[in-house]
């Protein structure tokens, strides 16, 4: 990531597809993983931890969205009704059968992405805006049958408390015990994620969005692909939900609402649309733009609104500024963060002779 | 079996009437597609901030009149601005760009009232009565009425207009295929302008309308979700299927609310009318009178 190679001297496409392209890759990935396993948990406090457990929680949710709408091109506005589907699923098993977070957990998943197939069956047949239409109206059922289902969303606030998730005997309680615990699933969907991009089904992904005709004549199924990539996407949202629940200590429908879904994209797009990379930049931006938004309102907003009504004027200016950034990256740089994060290693790669 | 009758006719009564209020606020969606063939997801968002234009001009203590032309004229400078700051840099990419772009705008539109103008619930009182009508069985509020006159006036004036009139004419053919217009002499990008411009106009009624039935605040944008079923049902492109489709959803709203509500205790009403969408999404994608050119892959 860091590193700076003498020339591209790339032959085979083993080669160019390799995760570790270079041996000095291997010690980047090395430093980051001591960094966030050793030296982050050894110097931050409980504060600054529990932004960053929000911040593993949400690159799993992006890196789901990023493989549907990033590398498949198909779009949806549904992600958070599927973290909602693999919450209570796992809330459920949790409460009424009292089972362990290593089987709610892929429990969830599982769910999720069974449900996210069957709301990608009508893309075989719609694509585009058709297909955003249906995803919202997902998102919109999914969240009403919950909300009216005691059996699913557990009596009238339609929230459930879970127990604390126990890993070898120990309960995970403090902020310092989740961060490892969320580091843990964290890593491993970013390494799922970045083997599935470079396998046989990421490059029919990848195909499908280029050119979905195309891609149908040199052979791939295109309505089994996206039907996988459907199951994968909210496999991962489903995971992201479980683990928000466990994080939180209860599930509940007010968390995975559309502008959860809307959060989402804003990630995936900020970071930069078919990227890993791209997903973990999106989701550290976006859960940490509304932190510095509210410090900063709360600092200087008291000049120009009453005092009562800053947390309301921070909401709106986070809608705001994430509707801008949105757009402006849209408009400016359809790549996003990753691009830009690209441009500057370009530009250091032959530094300082850059001609 | 009388008693069923007249509880039945009193629901579709009501539900033609606020279905043809769905339809005015369609009808700016339709619009856009039709002509530029972007998706506008920020609708609702449209409709909120007419809204809020009106109360707006209403508190600094003009006439009702006043608000609702500030409004007019507020809602075409910003759909003719947005059009061009936002979309125009999105010609040519794909569907998923706009939809995102436009999801964007709604954010940014839905955070503006509450740092400027508050997000307490305005009135927006039109000088209409209160007394309700009755017919039969069904209790009409005379500004359901209202809402019914305007639109249907608004829903015929655009099927002259894009039948009859120059404007119109071109602008179906942009619709149709902007290279072929763009060399029969057509100035492609002015009509993208104009055509954002008559959806400003009619959000801006439909803001006064639902705003002064529903009270002013930023809830008045989830009407915008009510777009979506009405457009799917109708068909897209088309002002005809934005009626039908309205009414359609406005009586199957109604009529869910009515006899599904005792038994799963509410809600049914905003959830009726997409299971409806996602039915006829299977069967009929591009809707009752939309036109046919969905691919299949």
């Amino acid at each position: 990531m860091f590193h700076r190679e003498a020339g591209n001297f790339k032959t085979t496409y083993a080669a160019d597809m390799a995760v570790f392209p270079l041996p000095i890759t291997r010690w980047t990935v090395l430093v980051i993983f001591l960094l966030f396993a050793v030296v982050f948990p050894a110097i931050l406090d409980d504060y600054y931890l529990s932004i960053i457990n929000l911040v593993l929680i949400a690159v799993v949710g992006a890196l789901g969205l990023n493989i549907l709408v990033g590398n498949t091109g198909q779009i949806s506005v549904g992600h958070a009704a599927f973290m909602s589907v693999g919450a209570y699923t796992a809330a459920n098993l949790a409460v009424r059968l009292g089972l362990p977070f290593w089987i709610t957990l892929p429990a969830g998943g599982l769910m999720a992405a069974l449900i996210g197939a069957l709301v990608g069956i009508p893309s075989l047949r719609i694509k585009g805006l058709y297909l955003a239409i249906a995803t919202l109206a997902s998102q919109l059922i999914i969240e009403w049958v919950i909300n009216h289902t005691p059996a699913i969303s557990g009596g009238v606030q339609a929230s459930i408390q879970v127990p604390r998730p126990v890993v070898f005997g120990y309960d995970v309680r403090t902020q310092g015990q989740l961060y490892f615990f969320l580091l843990f699933f964290a890593v491993i969907a970013i390494v799922g994620a970045t083997n599935i991009v470079r396998s046989r089904i990421g490059r029919a992904f990848i195909a499908i969005r280029d050119q979905d005709i195309a891609a149908e004549i040199i052979g791939i199924n295109i309505f089994r692909y996206k039907l996988i990539a459907f199951a994968i996407s909210s496999f991962y949202a489903g995971v992201c939900g479980v683990l928000y629940t466990y994080y939180f200590g209860i599930a509940n429908y007010e968390a995975f609402q559309i502008v959860v879904s809307v959060d989402y994209l804003a990630m995936i797009i900020i970071g930069g649309l078919g990227s890993v990379l791209g997903s973990i930049l999106g989701a550290i931006f976006v859960t940490m733009l509304p932190i510095a938004i509210r410090l900063f309102v709360e600092a200087f907003g008291s000049h120009i609104w009453d005092t009562g009504a800053l947390s309301a004027v921070a909401a709106s200016m986070r809608l705001i500024i994430f509707g801008l950034l949105i757009i402006f990256f849209l408009v400016v740089e359809p790549e996003g963060l990753n691009r830009l994060w690209r441009n500057i290693r370009n530009y250091f790669r032959v530094w300082p002779f850059s001609y | 079996m009388w008693d069923e009758l007249e509880f039945a006719f009193a629901l579709i009564v009501s539900g033609l009437l606020i279905g043809l209020m769905y339809s005015l606020i369609a009808l700016g969606f339709v619009l856009i597609y039709k002509a530029t063939d972007a998706i506008n997801f920020a609708q609702g968002e449209f409709v909120m901030l007419a809204g809020f234009m009106a109360t707006t001009v209403l508190a600094a203590e003009l006439s009702v009149w006043v608000a609702i032309g500030a409004a007019i004229l507020g809602m075409i400078a910003l759909s003719f601005a947005l059009e061009r700051a936002v979309l125009r840099p999105l010609l040519g990419r794909p569907a998923v760009a706009v939809i995102m772009a436009t999801i964007g705008l709604a954010n940014i539109l839905r955070g503006l009232p509450p740092i400027t103008v508050g997000a307490q619930t305005k009135a927006l009182p039109l000088p209409i009565g209160d007394d309700p009508i009755f017919v039969w069985t069904a209790v009409i509020p005379p500004i359901q009425l209202v809402g019914t006159i305007v639109s249907i006036a608004f829903l015929a004036a655009f099927t002259v207009f894009f039948l009859k009139s120059r404007k119109g004419i071109a602008l179906r053919a942009v619709a149709d295929n902007q290279q072929v217009a763009m060399a029969m002499g057509i100035n492609v990008e002015r009509y993208f302008g104009i055509a954002w411009a008559m959806a400003g106009i009619v959000s801006a009624l439909g803001g006064i309308i639902w705003g002064s039935m529903l009270g002013v605040d930023t809830q008045l944008a989830l009407i915008g979700l009510k777009v979506f079923p009405v457009v799917i049902l109708g068909g897209l492109d088309s002002i005809l299927g934005a009626v039908v489709g309205g009414l359609i959803v406005g009586v199957v709203e109604s009529l869910a609310a009515g006899y599904l509500d005792p038994y799963v205790g509410g809600g049914t009403k905003d959830f009726a009318p997409y299971v409806l969408m996602i039915i006829m999404l299977m069967f009929k994608p591009y809707g009752i009178f939309g036109t046919r050119r969905i691919e299949r892959v």
